[in-house]
């Protein structure tokens, strides 16, 4: 405290000049953050707009005729039509799920009479160390066709089924591999939220005769809606530029019957014949849904305030 | 005993979940010691095989030069941000006005960039620099992110302004005060940032498979992804590879699970 009178009897001038002087200390110590986030996100983001209005191969790109005749190309392309309804088929069952599934088990966690809780936590949360083609190849080969899988369903007399080389099937094992990854990762959240939350709301609850089922969804579910509504925006932004296990765990197949947008875009600008302006378009449909679905989904969390 | 009753229903789900996310990373482990006819045999005990499949993993890739890239990505990543971003987030709440929280506002909203929209660009602009398969290419985008800038933000409005008023008293400057005091004070922040870098880094697939061209410059996860995609797959081989690729990570997370937690969800609280 000391300390602090001591730099009182200083004149207002003096201090104003070194308020000013630690202001610019401030933005000196924030420019190099903010200088690279501007050269590798917004810079980069704006040369993809004006490149997906460009056509050509390569390096030699020029100016579509007409401008948006890359996005009109999207429209009458099948493959990316079936990566988009692809995206959307695993944004709207796997992340429903995975957090319901989330919830439940931070739930379940957070119940004071549990005993080994240290345990159950890592190992619902372990996964989220495994780097994602990692555990592609992993869930990859248990679902062979002459993989674990199969062995266990032949074992209990049941047919052995063609996982990855069939659309249904290989789409299903996309997203039994995404509720394994992620299930863990966003039960942390919802443990760090309920932790927050006021027991005693709970026992209160407890006391008027609630079932469990009606403490979770009446008393602490919707104390968790900010936190539910953060995991959700996640959520929806992660699905909507899964790459990494529709490249290593189906490669996209059978056809394109698993592939995501993001697969599609980099099979259009890194493979075969490089077009970067249509794979640019294809990028803008992916920021232009990630802008949207996140506005949408802050309106209705907003509104059940 | 009806409270007990209560929890069995939760007692089994957690216990089927458990069992759901621990036995792939079994399967994995005990395959990786497996002939490929017994992985796909379903062999679900320890084998022998373990130096036999090391063998053939060593002939087949480069694996001690795809681990010595890994690190040094790693490392580099998270050495590097966490300085930029440690300093940046102490310099937004220490020095704070409103000018630099309109800034923040506007580098938030980085972070709902998908970086499938920057990606074609910034292969460009790396290309022209002639630093396709450089590992300062896999680094440089991932140095600075809005999540651990937040993150140090938000755990620096716990800097005691006293210690700061003290130091200056005491003669030090600022960037001196930022060395000495923030740093050590905030060793709990800096270690869930840099667990989560590190992971991040690590893990990172789609970036360093985009500019690192070569075949014999690559990371651990484009190494088991090339092995996999060979004309005939030997499954315990592929499996040990996988072991390693993700063994650094697991040890960390293992180690460094509670500031892991905290370094995912700090920047919300």
């Amino acid at each position: 405290m000391s300390a602090l009178t001591a730099t009182k009897p200083r004149g207002d001038r003096r201090r104003l000049g070194t308020d000013r002087r630690h202001n610019l200390t401030g933005w000196a110590f924030l420019i190099p953050a903010a200088l690279l986030i501007v050269l590798i996100s917004f810079v980069p983001m704006i040369q993809a707009l004006i490149l997906s209005l460009q056509t050509g191969r390569g390096t030699r790109l020029d100016w579509a005729d007409p401008l948006w005749y890359n996005y009109q190309r999207l429209l009458g392309d099948e493959i990316f039509k079936q990566t988009l309804g692809n995206t959307f088929i695993y944004l709207l069952i796997q992340v429903p799920i995975m957090l319901l599934i989330a919830l439940v088990l931070a739930n379940l966690l957070n119940n004071p009479r549990l005993r080994g809780k240290a345990f159950w936590r890592t190992a619902i949360f372990l996964p989220c160390a495994m780097s994602l083609v990692a555990y592609s190849l992993v869930f990859r080969t248990m679902f062979a066709t002459d993989g674990f899988v199969n062995d266990m369903l032949v074992a209990f007399g049941a047919e052995p089924v063609n996982w990855l080389g069939d659309a249904t099937t290989a789409r299903a094992v996309i997203i039994l591999g995404l509720l394994w990854r992620w299930t863990g990762f966003n039960m942390i959240f919802f443990l760090a939220g309920l932790q927050n939350i006021d027991r005693s709301t709970i026992e209160a609850a407890r006391m008027d005769g609630a079932s469990n089922a009606q403490v979770f969804w009446r008393v602490t579910v919707p104390q968790l809606r900010p936190i539910i509504l953060l995991t959700a925006i996640m959520s929806t932004n992660g699905t909507l530029q899964l790459f990494d296990e529709s490249w290593a765990l189906t490669q996209g197949g059978p056809a394109h019957a698993s592939m995501t947008m993001s697969h599609y875009l980099y099979e259009i600008s890194f493979q075969r014949n490089p077009n970067f302006g249509y794979g640019a378009a294809v990028s803008y449909v992916i920021l232009i849904l990630v802008a949207v679905l996140a506005f949408i989904q802050l309106r209705i969390g907003d509104k059940r305030d | 005993m009806i409270k007990k009753l209560r929890d069995v229903p939760g007692y089994a789900f957690l216990g089927i979940w458990t069992i759901f996310s621990l036995f792939p990373l079994y399967f994995m482990l005990v395959s990786a010691t497996n002939t490929s006819q017994d992985v796909l045999a379903s062999r679900l005990l320890p084998g022998g095989a373990l130096f036999e499949n090391f063998v053939k993993l060593f002939q087949a890739q480069d694996v001690l030069r795809a681990m010595g890239s890994s690190a040094a990505i790693a490392l580099g990543t998270t050495v590097l941000a966490l300085v930029i971003c440690s300093i940046a987030g102490y310099g937004f709440e220490v020095y704070h006005s409103r000018g630099k929280d309109v800034l923040m506002g506007v580098l938030l909203l980085a972070m709902m960039i998908p970086f499938a929209a920057t990606m074609i660009p910034l292969f460009q602009v790396f290309a022209k620099l002639g630093l396709v398969n450089s590992l300062f290419a896999v680094i440089v985008p991932a140095i600075s992110t809005p999540l651990l800038i937040l993150l140090f933000r938000q755990s620096s409005r716990a800097f005691p302004t006293e210690i700061l008023e003290a130091a200056r008293v005491d003669g030090l400057n600022e960037l001196s005060i930022y060395a000495r005091i923030y740093i050590p004070t905030m060793r709990a922040t800096f270690a869930a940032a840099g667990v989560i870098t590190f992971m991040t880094a690590w893990n990172n697939y789609l970036w360093p498979r985009v500019i690192l061209i070569k075949n014999e410059v690559q990371t651990m996860p484009m190494l088991i992804v090339n092995l996999s995609a060979g004309y005939v797959t030997d499954y315990g081989v592929l499996m040990l590879a996988v072991l390693l690729a993700s063994l650094p990570t697991v040890v960390v997370f293992l180690i460094l699970q509670r500031q892991f937690a905290n370094g995912i969800t700090g920047a919300i609280k």
